[in-house]
């Protein structure tokens, strides 16, 4: 449990003293051995259930405790799977003078640590320190490219995710009067269904919304995942505004015993924002903005959960969660391709990119099949459990939300993926990608469809630990 | 082994082809043709290997489990059987077709690999063995065959590429809602001869609208007035995907998801105390009269093809929406009878443009003297579509007329009469003008055939179209499959003699 946290933190400063070939080498060690060991924490999990670690020996009221099940899981094998094909494209793609460089890789790894860590422990005074270290590696990685655009962007990111950090607090704060724990175990023991409970948890979760850029709080990420360099936005969209919804699904789902009024109320934000964020991306008319509003609609579709709560709903989500990652960056590795073959990201320009970017295209069409919930893909079994539960329990705006927000998605998705279709006998031809950005974008979109074939032994592997087991 | 690895391979077979064709390089033309065509054989030869293993009562099935309750599943059932060696069959020769025509297009490898994908897709949808399966194998058929819709890459392609997509992604939302509700009564999704919803017969309210459902979403590819919009405006496509589009694999798959829907997920004399049949045999009919009566209007060839096959496939529906075993086999055997016929007319249609740009019927004065072996298949395919004796389309009419009888609803008849004299209406003056008028130039250029392998494809399906109609009663014809299948899902004893 510890090496996924410490590995890549161990990475971040050794980044700095190496050269550019020898930092791919250390992209491929650390993704083999982080993959290793989320191997091995998936069999532990697998085999003897949920896990708890006490680092150093001291345990709960004073040590730093870290915990694992299904749902932790979730994030941290997405983050396994995303994370190295990612690296080796920004190692292609950054074409900045190497002292920028210097910058990126150390705040890269950071990132990557913080995201491990974040849903790993098992105290919310810790979570609170992990959402800094990603916002303060995350912010900084929107700007490295330079650029007006994204400096606009990253702040206005800043804004939210600190105020979002800073009501966070000030509901643990709370709690922590009003229970005298921090740890998540505990407290959900001595959960009582008092005012300070009730406001403490309510703080939480807006803090946790605005870094999770659910609707409406969702107004800081299009801006800084369309600005910032490609394999950046991937990561973002992909993995850090996910830990956003895991921490709420732990707090909402573990800890905390929440009424069905505001189960609902979250699952009507997570409505608004399936079509909200679709219908901005079918209004958008350039590509990074598209799939940025994209994340902001399948972002909704996670949040059913909550009115929905049930194990099948769970994995559905989960799934989804998963499908949506791989997919996402995917998208964000194929636009990178074509600003970077282009020079810009309008759709209606796009004429002549399917023979010019052969894979790249095929990466796009392959990714709109997951994210448009269509079969063979993770999302599309994520998306049929969340059916299947609402279908039980009769709920049927569930349905039309996940039903409307698929044919809203094909709508955007598919707008871009026509153009592909016009021939521009004009074009000239482009220098060939390196094989890193040519493959990179395909290989993940296709994990996200292959991985489907796996679906059984996948939702086994969710469910240690979930909260509804007994009920059916 | 091979018994469970079979019918993967047949799904397997083009998809490996499809992945290979889209790796050659554009000008790799010998290399492509000889990958296309082998795959297609070594297709045709996996679907006759089970065709006769199923007939020796073997079983050939593949499983793989997805979630809990809910896996993929192959398995060559008799209704499998039935359209699995007609896709092969007629992969193989629309391929042939295809490496003829679409010499001179650009973007041949896309092309080829799609071309090979929605194939893979076709044998999915033929060999599914669950609900779920078919869903996922129909959904892909509508992604593989949109870039070849939209192939030419003009603005009218693109524009008709979204129609297309609009129907059919609608109707898959609309599919998937219905088969999760029919998950979640009944917690199975698999094919069941006689259907496996008619013990939850007190959701009576729930399950009609299910059927409607499901029904609905294979509607639109099965070109249900009024859901058919799509099927005209996509005659933008080449001729060869026109002719899979409308044979073999769209439409197809549709009619296929209806008959699976009434026969194997609720079971015929279920649905039809349901009274949902009814409703279905009714909405049947008007679209059998609604095309035909717009196909009359029609000056464009391929488009009055088009609104033919809208009339045309509803046979399939309406067979089915009969509760009897003799409208069975008139419904079911229309399948591949239709098939065959529609895709020679579709062949010639192609032939007609290439060789002589000639796509509106006004301008088709005389060609039988240019194109004498071309327009010989494209008679034999017209006269089957009228249902003519002893073509293979009469053999479909025939049984249907009989069934509605048998089942006691006589108007059936009347709605067969006047289509089949609006298919003369319209075929005829065709043939008339093809053989009887003057050409155009005088003096008629001599006979002008194209390339043999645009000739060959027509030549052969339209001889088909025509022994399967006269040899229907030989074992091994689709019409004694037919009934071997109508034998099994009619327990009670039936015994085909008309």
């Amino acid at each position: 449990m510890v090496i996924a946290i410490v590995l890549p933190l161990l990475a971040a400063p050794l980044c700095l003293f190496m050269s550019r070939r020898v930092l791919f080498g250390l992209h491929l060690l650390v993704s083999l051995l982080s993959a290793l060991a989320v191997g091995v924490l998936m069999r532990e999990v697998m085999a003897a259930g949920p896990l708890r670690y006490a680092v150093g020996g001291w345990g709960a009221p004073l040590g730093i405790d870290l915990q694992v099940d299904g749902l932790s899981l979730a994030p941290l094998l997405l983050t396994a799977l995303v994370m190295p094909p990612v690296s080796l494209y920004a190692h292609d793609y950054l074409t900045q003078p190497a002292e920028q460089q210097l910058c990126f890789w150390p705040l890269w790894y950071l990132l990557w640590s913080g995201l491990n860590a974040s849903v790993l422990t098992a105290d919310i005074f810790n979570v609170y320190v992990t959402l800094e270290v990603l916002t303060l590696a995350a912010v900084p990685l929107v700007v490295v490219a330079g650029g007006a655009e994204a400096l606009r962007g990253a702040i206005r990111y800043l804004l939210f995710a600190l105020l979002g950090s800073l009501t966070y607090l000030l509901g643990v704060a709370l709690l922590f009067a009003a229970h005298g724990t921090l740890d998540m175990v505990a407290l959900a023991g001595v959960w009582a269904d008092d005012l300070p409970s009730a406001v403490g948890l309510a703080l939480i979760s807006v803090g946790l919304l605005a870094k999770g850029a659910i609707f409406p709080l969702h107004i800081w990420l299009p801006p800084a995942h369309a600005a910032a360099p490609a394999p950046v936005s991937a990561v973002l969209s992909a993995l850090v505004v996910k830990v956003g919804f895991y921490l709420l699904a732990r707090l909402w789902l573990w800890v905390a015993e929440p009424g069905a009024q505001a189960a609902l109320l979250l699952g009507l934000l997570g409505a608004g924002a399936v079509f909200y964020g679709s219908l901005q991306a079918l209004r958008q008319g350039r590509l990074k903005l598209i799939i940025a509003y994209s994340t902001v609609a399948q972002l909704g579709y996670l949040l059913l959960l909550f009115p929905l709560a049930s194990a099948t709903a769970l994995s559905g989500s989960l799934l989804q969660l998963i499908g949506h990652g791989l997919a996402k960056a995917a998208l964000f590795l194929a636009a990178g391709n074509v600003l970077h073959v282009l020079g810009h990201d309008r759709v209606r320009d796009f004429a002549g990119l399917g023979r010019r970017l052969p894979t790249t295209w095929m990466a796009v069409g392959v990714a709109t099949i997951s994210l448009t919930g269509l079969p063979p893909s993770v999302a599309f079994l994520g998306k049929w459990q969340l059916l299947e539960a609402a279908v039980d329990q009769g709920q049927w705006w569930c349905v039309v939300v996940l039903v409307g927000g698929g044919l809203l998605a094909a709508g955007y998705l598919f707008r871009i993926l026509a153009h592909a279709f016009v021939d521009d006998p004009a074009y000239p031809d482009a220098h060939p990608l390196p094989w890193t950005l040519a493959w990179m974008p395909l290989a993940l979109a296709l994990l996200a469809l292959l991985m489907s074939f796996l679906g059984a032994p996948l939702e086994r592997l969710l469910l240690p630990g979930n909260p509804f087991a007994g009920t059916p | 082994m091979s018994h469970s690895l079979l019918p993967l391979a047949t799904v397997l077979i083009p998809v490996i082809t499809g992945i290979m064709v889209f790796f050659l390089d554009e000008s790799q033309r010998r290399l492509r043709t000889v990958l296309n065509l082998s795959g297609a054989v070594l297709n045709l030869l996996a679907a006759l290997v089970m065709l006769v293993g199923v007939f020796q009562e073997q079983a050939f099935a593949w499983r793989w489990p997805l979630l809990a309750g809910l896996e993929l599943y192959l398995e060559a059932d008799a209704f499998a059987m039935l359209f699995t060696p007609l896709s092969a069959g007629l992969w193989l020769v629309t391929t042939v077709y295809a490496v003829g025509y679409m010499e001179h297009y650009h973007n041949r490898r896309r092309f080829f690999g799609f071309f090979s994908l929605c194939v893979a897709t076709t044998m999915g949808v033929a060999l599914a063995g669950n609900l779920l399966t078919f869903f996922v194998f129909y959904e892909l058929l509508t992604l593989s065959t949109y870039p070849l819709v939209v192939h030419r890459g003009d603005a009218r392609s693109l524009a008709v590429g979204t129609i297309y997509l609009r129907y059919t992604v609608g109707a898959g939302a609309v599919l998937l809602v219905g088969l999760i509700w029919v998950h979640s009564l009944a917690g199975t999704l698999e094919f069941t001869e006689g259907g496996f919803l008619a013990p939850f017969q007190e959701h009576d309210t729930s399950l009609r609208i299910i059927f409607f459902l499901l029904v609905g979403g294979f509607g639109v590819k099965a070109a249900l007035v009024p859901l058919h919009g799509w099927l005209p405006m996509a005659m933008v496509a080449p001729a060869p995907v026109s002719a899979l589009l409308h044979a073999v694999a769209v439409v197809k798959a549709g009619a296929f998801g209806i008959v699976r829907v009434v026969y194997d997920v609720f079971g015929v004399t279920f649905a039809h105390s349901l009274g949902v049949t009814g409703i279905l045999a009714v909405w049947a009919s008007l679209t059998i009269l609604y095309g035909s009566l717009r196909a009359l209007a029609q000056d464009d060839l391929k488009r009055r093809l088009a609104y033919s096959t809208v009339s045309q496939v509803s046979y399939i529906a309406l067979g089915v929406s009969i509760a009897g075993p003799v409208a069975t086999i008139g419904g079911v055997v229309h399948l591949i009878h239709q098939g065959v016929t529609k895709i020679t007319l579709f062949f010639c249609a192609g032939n007609l443009a290439e060789t002589l740009h000639i796509h509106k019927i006004s301008e088709m004065d005389g060609v039988g003297r240019q194109l004498p072996l071309t327009m010989s298949a494209f008679t034999l395919g017209a006269l089957g579509m009228i249902g003519i004796p002893p073509m293979a389309g009469f053999i479909t009419k025939w049984y249907l007329g009989l069934g509605s009888l048998e089942a006691g609803q006589p108007w059936v008849i009347l709605v067969l009469l006047a289509s089949t004299l609006l298919n003369a209406a319209y075929f005829l003056p065709i043939l008339h003008r093809v053989w009887f008028r003057p050409a155009r130039h005088a003096p008629p250029p001599p006979a002008r055939e194209g390339p043999l392998l645009l000739l060959l494809p027509p030549l052969i399906t339209g001889t088909l179209a025509l022994l399967t109609g006269l040899f229907a009663a030989a074992p091994f014809t689709p019409l004694e499959w037919t009934v071997l299948i109508t034998e099994r899902e009619y327990p009670d004893g039936y015994h085909a003699s008309p």
